[in-house]
């Protein structure tokens, strides 16, 4: 009997689940040597099937997105139990990613507006309700809850696979090596492992040359002309946030002509990725005054999500004081 | 809303040559500050990591004192501006997640200055005291969800979302 | 963490007699200790009278040997007061001096706060976080490095030339580097000294001769040091020798170079303005060493192409207008600074005139107005250059105590006001007025000195001068100074008419003592003066090691600290050498090559140069021997690659978590 294999999709925007597409064949791997048993974007399940499995008969579990509703913490730690190996896939997962700005802001004022702003037609003001009676009982939706969380922070997670989405390349990896360990000719890494990366960050594995950098101004790159395809992006003022962020995607956006903007999340042991891009960016600064310091980081005009839009809702202070203060 | 009995808990980082001897200072000459700051000794302001501050705030400090040496006066040159430009974006990245920046204060004292050093910590002090405290880490009962310590076996209901009107 | 050995915390609370036990329940932050921190590892928490004392040790060793402690935690004073203590015990007992972490409940806690309940709960809090960082301390070893038996001592004053001569004699090298063409100072400029009126040549001049003849000492005069790389026991120095254009092999100091150059400049170093020197010039007769420096700037020839009358006449050929800057580097354990000071500019208190009225002179033109050797032959005259003055007034405190200017006291001004009082009334017969704030004569037969100037008859007058003007308003002080002062004995202004007025100026850093501070890798104070390492235990050296600061680069001194500090600093030194090697604190900053991407943002930050980029394998490198531990690095890094000790993330985190008593939450550890 071939082991189980799930794949869940939590609050996030499918792009992990094309990325494991885009495997290619390497998907017939998985079909080959897995029985999937779980995987609402390609085949059919019920959560009550899921319900009725053993705890702990499901091998492996990519568990992609975060942790936004009841509903997502509910599978998260439904798929926790009946999993062995429950493997965080992608930036949502790993950190909360882009859904994790939202916790920006109060759930109350996202909530406000998506249904209140001329982008929307609801001339009644009309909201969602969580639950509503119905002649045949009571009916729920997911309620949201107060911050969006990754899902470490909800259940004990084996190991980690950032990106956003992450790198086919280093899922055809994972795949390879997880076979193998069916097979019995490899070993897991450590519990607790970031897997499918390198283990330096991108400027590891940009080509672009690099000096001491010292910035007298921080500018976007769509306004520095010319742009020097060959040297580090940092250094010709661009707010990069390679030095702070995991390789392991062949430094792609570097390499297309853009910086960085941290989807691989922090490097090994690092504790918030925000922090380390304050130092970083802070270092390159040329200037000993408070006055032209402060001068030179307006060239950063949002500095929290610079630093952390990939990582707010894994990073050490997780939300807006708003987040959590108002509802 | 004012807590009278609200005591703050400060955190404040100090450097080995200057700061700290400030606050040795302030010892020997029995000088009286308000008892709310713990200290933490680095060998330079310059030591100073962002995620000490970020780790402080989100464990319970209501608020962070980072102290070094003048400028210009640094035992290891000019590490203190260095510490001058991080305090600087971190200040801008805390007030984007809603942190007053009044909570993180940059103090310079030289070994000589204990009497700053305890005005310095006193006056801190009764700021934090007026912005009250900042919880983050003591999300009490009442205060649902940013619920990151909850053990994994336990389920929670998520609060409600309530509209706003 | 769990599957790691739990450690074996042991917690000493010191009563510090009453110090700490008046304000803080000891016992109780022990028995909480002993309780509530079980579960990190501590196993047993004492409190006693006084750790520090040899049975306060002894109960801690006895501990790490029968208790089998891996790490403890003495809760008393400050580090820097008892660390070492405490570390040594430690080592004694078999345990790793760095597993000892002094959490500072004395300074922090009973000294500065009042209330006994509040101080205890701070107290434990103290304890907490120090047991908490305990338990992620490491075991390290101290760094041994050979020192270079070599000194460098950069100026030749009277304090250099001391510490040079001790050092010297001890039958160790020194090389002695002076800025300017002679050593000797301020010294060599003064007529007399105070309060024995010692001529200051007289006493000086041996000593600037020995300095320059000791086989044990390189003299390097027309230098100066333009890098310094390394640290203690191990500095690598350079220094530029200016070119002298008169080559040192050759002259034999005849002075007839001198002699027969054609013209002549305004002096305005040696003679402070009052006499004139020629183009190539020793600053004074008994200079050390006596070989000319040729001024570039005004020398004829340099300027117009002709004249070489210098190199005619010069029986040794020793003229070498074709000479360049030379640039030294010589390797040196330990540097002493005795680089002085500046005389503060009397020009910034335009009220006293100085520049815009005559009569009005300097401290420094006095002395050489009333040196023997000196410009008048020692006859104090005014401007004019032979009018004698019938009456003087002094003016003390010029630049210093005066919150427009410097703040502290310039220390000699006082007794060198009563010098010159006592000079004009030996050598001129004139009146003579001091004008003082407070009379400020300390140390031994200063006092003794003062009243023989008052019994010569010298008139006082306490209070600060408001003016000096030459607007007479009768006839009285028609052609006069007058000098405007609040008399604060008498209550009343007075205005005293006096034909020269001496303004006796304070002393302030040195202009470039900033950027000289920088090159050696040491502080100056808000004041600009070196700043000691204590400024009562150890007053000669910095901060940072086998750096001495001797004489007035320190601080405002006269002669005889000056020379006791020179001395000291060699014994520093002496014993420094006599150890042959020193230990360094093993806080060092290194990089984990295989996280390391070549960022390079690290490379800007080291001031001391110890990060290096290596190209070949695009990773930066420390060097661990020029890191002095600093941290800044290691914070900096944004691939968290760069790991401190003594100061680790896990050690700064756990001490932030036990502060705040996370370590109390239990599932936390």
């Amino acid at each position: 009997m071939k082991p189980k294999f799930a794949m869940y999709w939590a609050a996030s925007c499918g792009g992990c689940e094309i990325a494991v597409l885009n495997t290619h064949e390497k998907i017939l791997d998985v079909d080959a040597n897995f029985d999937v048993v779980f995987w609402p974007v390609a085949m059919d399940a019920k959560y009550k099937d899921v319900e009725a499995m053993e705890d702990g008969s499901i091998l492996l579990t990519l568990f992609n997105g975060s942790i936004r509703n009841d509903e997502n913490e509910h599978i998260a730690k439904l798929l926790r139990r009946k999993s062995k190996l429950l493997v965080a896939f992608g930036s949502c997962a790993c950190e909360g990613c882009i859904p994790g700005l939202a916790n920006l802001s109060p759930v109350g004022d996202i909530v406000h507006t998506a249904f209140n702003t001329i982008t929307t037609d609801n001339p009644h003001g009309i909201y969602p309700r969580t639950s509503y009676d119905v002649p045949e009982g009571e009916l729920h939706i997911p309620t949201l809850a107060k911050a969006l969380r990754p899902l470490e922070q909800v259940v004990d997670v084996d190991y980690y696979m950032p990106g956003c989405p992450p790198e086919s390349h280093q899922i055809a990896a994972v795949i390879d090596l997880v076979v193998k360990v069916v097979k019995g000719e490899a070993e897991l890494p450590p519990k607790g492992a970031t897997i499918g990366v390198g283990d330096s960050t991108v400027c590891d594995e940009c080509p672009r040359a690099r000096n001491v950098k010292m910035i007298k101004e921080f500018t976007r790159i769509q306004d520095i002309a010319p742009v020097d395809p060959t040297l580090c992006i940092l250094e010709q003022g661009v707010p990069c946030n390679g030095p702070a962020t995991r390789s392991g995607c062949n430094a792609r956006c570097p390499q297309a002509g853009a910086q960085c903007i941290g989807c691989y999340g922090p490097a090994e042991g690092v504790m918030d990725y925000g922090a380390r891009l304050i130092t970083a960016f802070s270092s390159v600064i040329d200037a000993t005054t408070p006055e032209e310091i402060d001068h030179i980081l307006d060239g950063i005009p949002d500095p929290t999500g610079q630093v952390y839009r990939f990582n707010l809702a894994g990073s050490l202070m997780k939300a807006n004081k708003s987040a959590w203060e108002k509802a | 809303m004012t807590d009278d009995t609200f005591e703050p808990t400060i955190i404040g980082f100090t450097c080995n040559w200057c700061s700290y001897r400030a606050s040795d200072l302030a010892g020997t000459a029995r000088m009286k500050y308000a008892p709310n700051v713990r200290l933490i000794r680095l060998m330079c302001s310059g030591r100073l990591d962002p995620t000490f501050v970020l780790r402080a705030l989100s464990g319970g400090a209501d608020g962070v004192m980072i102290t070094g040496c003048h400028p210009g006066e640094c035992h290891y040159i000019e590490q203190n501006y260095k510490a001058l430009r991080r305090f600087l974006l971190l200040r801008r990245v805390l007030t984007g997640l809603g942190i007053e920046p009044e909570r993180v204060k940059l103090v310079w004292a030289s070994a000589a200055e204990g009497a700053k050093f305890a005005a310095e910590a006193t006056a801190f002090v009764e700021e934090i005291r007026k912005l009250g405290p900042l919880n983050w880490g003591k999300a009490d009962s009442g205060q649902q969800t940013v619920d990151h310590e909850e053990p994994s076996t336990v389920h929670r209901p998520s609060s409600e979302v309530e509209v706003p009107a | 963490m769990s599957d790691q050995k739990q450690e074996r915390v042991g917690v000493y609370v010191c009563h510090c007699g009453t110090n700490i036990a008046g304000t803080v329940d000891v016992v109780d932050v022990a028995n909480w200790a002993a309780e509530k921190l079980k579960h990190q590892g501590v196993i047993i928490a004492r409190e006693y009278k006084f750790m520090c004392s040899s049975l306060g040790q002894e109960l801690i060793e006895k501990d790490i040997k029968e208790l089998g402690l891996t790490r403890v935690v003495v809760a008393a004073c400050s580090p820097h007061l008892h660390e070492k203590t405490f570390r040594t015990a430690a080592k004694n007992a078999g345990l790793n001096p760095y597993l000892v972490e002094l959490a500072s409940i004395r300074e922090q806690v009973s000294w500065v706060h009042t209330d006994k309940v509040v101080a205890t709960a701070k107290s434990k809090a103290v304890v907490s976080g120090a047991v908490s960082r305990v338990i992620e301390n490491r075991a390290l070893d101290e760094i041994k490095v050979p020192i270079n038996p070599n000194t460098l001592i950069v100026g030749g004053g009277v304090a250099g030339i001391q510490s040079a001569l001790e050092i010297a004699n001890a039958g160790f090298h020194v090389y002695l580097v002076e800025r300017e063409p002679s050593i000797g100072g301020h010294m060599a400029q003064f007529d007399k000294t105070f309060p024995t009126l010692d001529c200051s040549a007289c006493i000086l001049t041996p000593r600037m001769v020995e300095a320059g003849t000791h086989p044990n000492i390189t003299l390097l005069t027309w230098s100066e040091v333009t890098n310094v790389a390394g640290y203690v026991g191990n500095f690598h120095v350079t220094i530029k020798k200016k070119a002298r254009f008169v080559n040192e092999e050759l002259c034999t100091g005849c002075g007839i170079c001198q002699e027969k150059c054609p013209k002549k400049v305004i002096d305005d170093v040696y003679e402070a303005g009052l006499g004139y020197r020629k183009t190539v010039y020793t600053p004074f007769a008994q200079a050390v060493p006596n070989f000319p420096v040729m001024d570039k700037e005004n020398c004829t020839y340099f300027i117009k192409g002709t004249c070489k009358a210098c190199e005619k006449f010069c029986p040794t050929n020793a003229i070498d207008f074709a000479q360049q800057d030379q640039m030294l580097n010589i390797d040196v354990g330990n540097i002493i600074l005795a680089t002085g000071y500046d005389l503060f500019d009397a020009r910034r208190v335009s009220n006293y005139g100085y520049g815009r009225l005559p009569n009005v002179f300097t401290s420094l033109e006095f002395e050489r107005l009333s040196n023997a050797a000196g410009p008048t032959s020692g006859n104090i005259v005014l401007r004019d250059g032979k009018t004698m003055p019938k009456s003087v007034g002094i003016i003390h405190c010029v630049g210093s105590r005066d919150k427009n200017f410097n703040n502290y006291c310039s220390t000699i001004c006082c007794m060198q006001g009563l010098k010159f009082a006592h000079l004009v009334h030996e050598r001129t017969g004139a009146t003579v007025y001091n004008f003082y704030i407070d009379m400020r004569t300390a140390y031994k037969a200063y006092d003794e000195f003062y009243q023989r100037v008052l019994e010569e008859g010298t008139l006082f007058v306490r209070g600060k001068v408001a003016e000096v003007t030459d607007a007479a308003r009768n006839d009285r002080e028609k052609g006069k100074l007058i000098i405007q002062c609040e008399d604060t004995l008498a209550g009343k202004q007075r205005r005293i008419p006096v034909d020269m007025v001496i303004l006796s100026s304070g002393l302030q850093p040195r202009k470039d003592a900033k950027e000289v501070g920088k090159l050696f890798g040491i502080s100056c104070s808000m004041d600009g003066w070196f700043t000691e390492k204590h400024p009562k235990l150890d007053p000669v050296a910095t901060m940072t090691e086998g750096i001495y600061i001797v004489g007035c680069a320190q601080g405002p001194k006269d002669i005889p600290s000056s020379v006791a500090q020179g001395a000291a600093a060699s014994a520093r030194v002496l014993d420094k050498i006599l150890q042959k090697e020193v230990s360094l604190e093993p806080i060092k900053a290194s990089i984990n090559k295989e996280a390391c991407s070549g960022c390079r943002i690290c490379n800007g930050l080291c001031p001391f140069n110890a990060i290096a980029f290596i190209a070949d394998d695009m990773v930066s490198d420390i060097n661990p021997a020029l890191c002095q531990g600093c941290g800044t690095c290691v914070a900096a890094c944004p691939a968290g690659a760069i790991s401190g000790t003594g100061f680790s993330d896990a050690q700064i985190m756990a001490q932030i978590d036990g502060l705040l008593l996370k370590n109390l939450e239990i599932g936390n550890y």
